[in-house]
């Protein structure tokens, strides 16, 4: 350890560190553009100069090591004065255009040209002009005039996602930000470089102009697209979601999230096909009804069943709760001993950055919870076996569209009835007697286990009928705060959907079984208490970080990012 | 009259005061002066008054050869402390790259400061001299931009004092 000095700070480091690692691990700021945590140093941006005793320069942060007794002073007059310069610098031929511009209001630019830049310009002369709305690739736009060539996703694109197809060309104020001739920018994570750049010159083209980022609110919670769980953030403006970022966890994702994550896992929420109700079948046609008829509705045709005829399949796109909830209603009031979820996993679609084979974010969570059958003779095949057979004459499916794959859709026309809990129509509710309509991932509470074994939580972002932002502790933005009965813009879309556990308690309590789950977290605490692996466990001890369970603590291996 | 009711006289009136009748001519001289002088009244809702360039009428959008000068930034909507400005930018292909492809004032909420016409970048949104303002419900308050497009020209003078005074 070394004896470093910041600011008439002194800290115990470690030697190994630069000094803006060192300042950044204890909480001390030091501006900077090029530098990024998990990129290789670059040094071209010199906004993070600092005085350092004994050095006759000023030196850059980013790349001075740390060494024993070293004094660094971050907001010495020299420091402040070499600061502006940069900042006036950067800001010659930066377009004034910040309300155009997506990046206004997260951008780095904008809040050092407010922190450390004197306020005004003394260049008067014409900005250079370069090439605006520059397809780098299918999902990422440039804007050269506004790049203040940092170099972060030239890094990125190198080092992270091993696509190194962009450079500078040109020199000095003419430097333009391209990709070599006849390739694009295209790989599975090249959207993480509109994160990093800290201007708005790589703007996501699906989010392009959809809302200004303090519109929205932003929600703390997990990525459903793969088995990796990636932490992310869910921006939701008038009851929508808009788009999903990356939220940095070292042991999951680091500061990434793939592209498919980011654009795949959320416009079914939206989507104005989602169910607005439950169905319930009559003379052959689904027709919506109230919660209360269709739950008696179920209740009474599953009894009409003896205990061998029922199946049950879970789900590895629905949380632990309802998981949970869902298999110790069929055990417990339904005696079914036919027990299993299926899988989904795309062989082969996988890489050693954060995409998972296994596409869904819970198998190893549905599993954990009881969803898998007691013996092999009950498992899936064996379900899809009685149900061709006629052994099994009932089925009770949780949010997930099974009859997709064609081969099990033909199984299913065997059966005498099909209970569906589903987000939207598809091919098994339109196979189905009784289907509920159930809550998505972003609009429940809940918690998922990734391919580590880690328990995380997931947070409601978007309001059901029956939920109230508020009253309910979701994340609110200004407009959610303020809006009364008669402004449009409170009022977005509402589902009439409800979290698979509340419907299976609901249907638990209607086969006599006494109903006690109020909120997921209770449905979480009896996890705790039957399941050894889920042992000790809270939502608080989750937390935003999440936590390992038990059983597997040792075996957890954190993220190889480089 | 004092509080208690009792008639309370001045002590300090002189003669010609207490004499009464000097003091209701002068109230009356003040009268007749004012018959004389031109009219200032006007007959509302007959005579229609034009207010000047400074007055805070209802805001308007600022048109420019067929196309608002709004680029959708969405300053005056996070401005507005009535929160009544909700504006949805989208992509266009003219040099401004975005502009507002929804705009709407709720003007039941707006309470004329200013604030948006002050944040504007563009100076596209700006104070009318419109005053009158009827709704008969709720949904006829929220202005699209189909009653907010003013054409600069039409807007000239309210534009010339911004320039002037800002």
């Amino acid at each position: 350890m070394a004896k470093l000095t910041i600011d008439e700070r002194v800290l115990d480091v470690d030697p190994q560190l630069t000094v803006i690692q060192a300042a950044a691990a204890n909480g001390i700021e030091i501006p900077h553009f090029c530098w990024h945590p998990k990129l290789s140093v670059a040094g071209n941006c010199r906004m993070c100069l600092v005085e350092v005793e004994k050095m006759p320069k000023l030196a850059i942060a980013c790349a001075t090591q740390v060494a024993e007794g070293m004094v660094v002073r971050t907001k010495s007059d020299r420091v402040i004065k070499a600061r502006n310069a940069v900042m006036e610098f950067l800001l010659i031929n930066h377009p004034l255009d910040c309300p155009i511009c997506d990046e206004a209001g997260e951008c780095k630019l904008q809040d050092y040209a407010y922190k450390y830049s004197i306020g005004y310009s003394r260049f008067d002369e014409d900005k250079v002009h370069k090439p605006k709305r520059v397809e780098l690739g299918p999902r990422v736009l440039l804007d050269v005039e506004r790049c203040i060539m940092c170099s972060r996703c030239v890094r990125f694109a190198d080092e992270v996602a091993r696509q190194p197809v962009l450079t500078f060309t040109q020199r000095g104020t003419h430097v333009v930000l391209t990709t070599f001739p006849e390739t694009q920018l295209d790989n599975r994570y090249s959207m993480n470089v509109v994160e990093i750049c800290p201007v708005g010159a790589l703007t996501s083209r699906d989010f392009r102009f959809k809302s200004r980022v303090w519109e929205m609110s932003s929600t703390d919670t997990i990525c459903a697209g793969c088995s990796r769980g990636c932490n992310m953030n869910m921006w939701v403006r008038n009851n929508e979601i808009l788009r999903l970022t990356p939220r940095h966890n070292e042991d999951v994702n680091s500061y990434w999230m793939c592209d498919d994550g980011r654009l795949k896992t959320f416009p079914w929420v939206n989507s104005p096909r989602r169910l607005s109700g439950p169905l319930v079948r009559k003379d052959g046609q689904l027709l919506e009804t109230g919660w209360d008829e269709a739950i008696a509705k179920a209740a009474t045709d599953l009894r009409l069943f003896r205990k061998g005829e029922v199946a049950a399949i879970g789900s590895p796109f629905a949380t632990n709760e309802d998981n949970y909830a869902f298999q110790k209603v069929m055990r417990e009031n339904l005696g079914v001993k036919f027990l299993d979820f299926v899988e989904h996993i795309v062989d082969g679609d996988e890489d050693d950055l954060l995409i998972r084979a296994d596409k869904t974010p819970n198998a190893r969570g549905a599993r954990a919870v009881g969803v898998r059958p007691a013996s092999p003779s009950e498992g899936l095949p064996a379900i899809l076996k009685g149900i061709s057979g006629g052994s099994i004459k009932a089925l009770y499916v949780l949010e997930d569209n099974i009859a997709s794959d064609p081969k099990i859709r033909e199984v299913l026309t065997n059966l005498d009835l099909l209970i569906v809990h589903a987000h939207e129509r598809n091919e098994t509710t339109e196979m189905a007697d009784v289907v509920f309509s159930a809550s998505t991932y972003a609009e429940k509470h809940g918690t998922f286990v990734n391919f580590q074994g880690r328990v995380q939580r997931i947070r409601a972002a978007i309001a059901t009928l029956e939920q109230d932002r508020a009253l309910d502790g979701f994340a609110m933005s200004r407009w959610d705060k303020f809006a009364s009965q008669n402004d449009k813009w409170g009022k977005g879309p509402r589902r009439d959907a409800r979290p698979s556990w509340r419907i299976v308690t609901a249907l638990g309590a209607a086969l006599g079984a006494k109903a006690k789950f109020q909120t997921s977290e209770d449905v979480f605490r009896e996890i705790t208490e039957r399941v050894p692996e889920f042992k000790g466990l809270t939502f608080m001890s989750v937390g935003i970080r999440g936590h390992m369970l038990a059983a597997r603590q040792a075996a957890a291996k954190p993220v190889s990012v480089t | 009259m004092g509080s208690n009711g009792q008639i309370i006289r001045k002590k300090d009136l002189n003669f010609w005061d207490r004499l009464y009748i000097p003091e209701i001519l002068k109230g009356l001289v003040l009268t007749f002066r004012q018959m004389f002088k031109p009219e200032i009244t006007v007959q509302f809702p007959e005579e229609r008054f034009t207010p000047p360039a400074q007055f805070r009428g209802r805001p308007v959008l600022v048109e420019e050869n067929g196309v608002e000068r709004c680029v959708a930034c969405g300053l005056c909507s996070r401005v507005c402390p009535a929160l009544a400005i909700e504006v949805q930018a989208s992509e266009t292909e003219l040099a401004k790259e975005r502009f507002p492809i929804k705009f709407e004032i709720n003007m039941v909420r707006c309470i004329f400061c200013g604030f948006c016409e002050e944040v504007c970048p563009e100076e596209a949104i700006i104070m009318s001299n419109e005053y009158l303002l009827v709704f008969n419900n709720q949904q006829e308050a929220v202005f699209g931009k189909d009653k907010l497009l003013k054409s600069a020209a039409e807007m000239h003078d309210r534009l010339e004092f911004l320039r002037q005074h800002r």
